[in-house]
């Protein structure tokens, strides 16, 4: 098994590890592993232009088609779908004598996921999806399909919390077969359609993320495929709430992005208004019910006062006359 | 670029051979042909012996194709990577063919720099996308296997339903071994959906002896006579030692 003891020495490169590019001459000194995909493992390292992540892999092939869809993503100006792309080369591994394939991307610093999720709060699951329906939007219009979307490839950046997309293994051309894929979002496992990369697809994996958020696990496919989602959407409070945009998601009704992210958003809105606007005018009619009340026993005292004004100005007039005879 | 067909036997075995020919020496022989062999060992729980971890890496190896040992839950992932991989293996060998026409000497595709490996890999992809594939696919129902069949029949649905969202057609055919005649026996003729498999799978027996070289032999009359993108390159053969290690 070749191939593993690979894998497992690239993985395990020691922490000040220098890498020397063969065509670009370019020097990064390895820090520590950050994660490993099915292709390679990317490394936080060391550049003359700062932190930068690299990622390595004896499969040049998927290196190359990863570089690819990287490339196209920096055209697209004015909205980060991805890491942006700083250099491609070839380092000779001197332990397998072998040449490994590198590339160098932008260092994206954040929390994944499903712990922000753990930290934050379930109120956030809506409010990020939101975010990722408007990249999934952009990302679709330039004519991919992201494929592999999980919460792994989700990053949750900076101090306003904004979702990046990471690890473009997967993005395929629409139309086409979708390049990777992971059992638990694919709606293919789930006999819930094709494995046609369409907008769809990953629309799809996107309810799959919600119910991973929601349930911090994972589970099998056990029967039919929809009838057992369905349960799991209604057993979850946060779930049930979205129900009918979910269904939607998993019967592949929406055919764009922004369509899911609008009703999404109207449930939410109508959900958290619904509930406001209720209490706020019972709230507001409790208050105008006391108000008149005491406006009644306001006008009923002025009634009083000059009842027994106009009764002391009457005693006091029969007194006045009294004296006067 | 002319487009012609992929040729893939996707052998699904547990262990070792006992019976007839060398199975590595036929799968040099499936090579020869343009046909690619991939080997996929399903474990229980249990460890595969050496000498069935070897055969399975040999037989790839020979056969110009990809192997994986897993156990029987990540059948279905495997069986499409496997597939894959061999797939873009394969064009990825004639593509380099056609760069040593274009370019002359032994360039191949790691040779360039980076910045042109782009550009060659848009087009192994377009091709992968479009390219028709036959697959034969040869089950080893002997002991052991019999428990982990109706794993290996839903890893073949899914392998179908990812194939099939393919723009290329594909062909699939099932034959098993031992047969019960023979030392294989046809249980799906070619046809461009798996799902018929459906009817047929229940019905098979499990048998002792485990022929996987004449079951290879003979899996080779039956692919159907036509031109193969694979004969086009078997002069290739170091790029293909070096990728299916």
């Amino acid at each position: 098994m070749m191939n593993n003891i690979l894998k497992n020495h690239l993985c395990k490169l020691p922490s000040g590890y220098i890498i020397v590019g063969k065509w670009h001459k370019h020097s990064y000194k390895m820090i520590k592993p950050l994660g490993k995909g099915a292709n390679g493992v990317v490394y936080l390292a060391e550049s003359p232009k700062g932190l930068v992540a690299v990622k390595l892999s004896d499969n040049s092939t998927a290196i190359t088609s990863e570089v690819n869809v990287l490339k196209h993503f920096s055209k697209v100006q004015g909205v980060a779908l991805g890491p942006s792309l700083l250099d491609v080369d070839d380092w000779f591994d001197p332990y397998s004598k072998k040449v490994v394939c590198f590339y160098v991307m932008e260092y994206i610093k954040g929390e994944d996921f499903l712990s922000f999720i753990q930290k934050r709060g379930k109120e956030w699951i809506v409010i990020l999806i939101l975010q990722l329906l408007s990249d999934l939007e952009k990302l679709h219009q330039e004519g991919w399909v992201f494929g592999d979307l999980k919460p792994e490839n989700l990053l949750v950046v900076g101090q306003a919390p904004k979702i990046r997309l990471l690890d473009v293994g997967g993005t395929t051309l629409k139309g086409r077969a979708i390049k990777e894929f992971t059992e638990f979002y694919d709606r293919g496992y789930w006999g819930m359609g094709s494995r046609k990369a369409e907008p769809s697809y990953d629309l799809f994996s996107v309810v799959m993320i919600m119910m991973n958020a929601c349930y911090l696990k994972r589970f099998e496919k056990k029967g039919s495929g929809r009838e057992q989602l369905m349960k799991m959407i209604d057993a979850d409070e946060t779930l049930r709430k979205y129900r009918k945009v979910l269904i939607r998601a998993i019967d592949g009704k929406y055919e764009h992005a922004r369509e899911m992210r609008q009703e999404l958003m109207a449930v939410m809105i109508d959900k958290s208004s619904s509930t406001k606007t209720k209490s706020r005018s019972n709230q507001s009619r409790k208050g105008s019910v006391r108000k008149r009340y005491r406006k009644r026993k306001k006008r009923s005292g002025v009634l009083e006062t000059a009842l027994i004004v106009m009764f002391l100005l009457f005693m006091y007039v029969m007194y006045l006359y009294g004296e006067l005879l | 670029m002319r487009k012609g067909t992929l040729k893939q036997i996707l052998l699904i075995t547990d262990g070792c051979s006992n019976h007839g020919e060398d199975p590595v020496a036929m799968a040099a022989l499936a090579k020869e042909q343009g046909i690619t062999v991939n080997v996929i060992g399903v474990l229980d729980q249990d460890t595969i012996d050496e000498s069935g971890l070897r055969e399975i890496e040999g037989i790839a190896m020979s056969g110009g194709g990809v192997s994986q040992v897993v156990y029987a839950k990540q059948l279905s992932q495997t069986v499409q990577m496997v597939t894959r991989k061999a797939m873009t293996q394969t064009l990825q060998g004639v593509v380099n063919r056609e760069l040593k026409q274009i370019l002359g000497s032994d360039v191949t595709m790691e040779d360039l720099p980076p910045e042109k490996r782009g550009e060659v890999m848009e087009v192994v992809d377009e091709l992968g996308e479009t390219v028709e594939l036959e697959i034969l696919i040869l089950i080893d129902t002997s002991g052991s296997m019999k428990t982990k069949l109706p794993t290996v029949k839903e890893a073949l649905f899914d392998l179908s339903l990812s194939l099939n969202a393919r723009t290329g057609d594909n062909h699939f055919a099932v034959f098993v071994f031992p047969g019960k005649r023979g030392d294989v026996e046809k249980v799906l003729d070619w046809t461009p959906k798996l799902e018929a498999l459906s009817t047929v799978f229940p019905k098979l027996t499990s048998g002792g002896l485990t022929p996987t070289g004449p079951a290879l032999r003979e899996a080779l009359t039956y692919f159907r006579k036509k031109r193969s993108l694979r004969s086009l390159i078997s002069s290739d053969e170091q790029y293909f030692e070096e990728s299916s290690m």
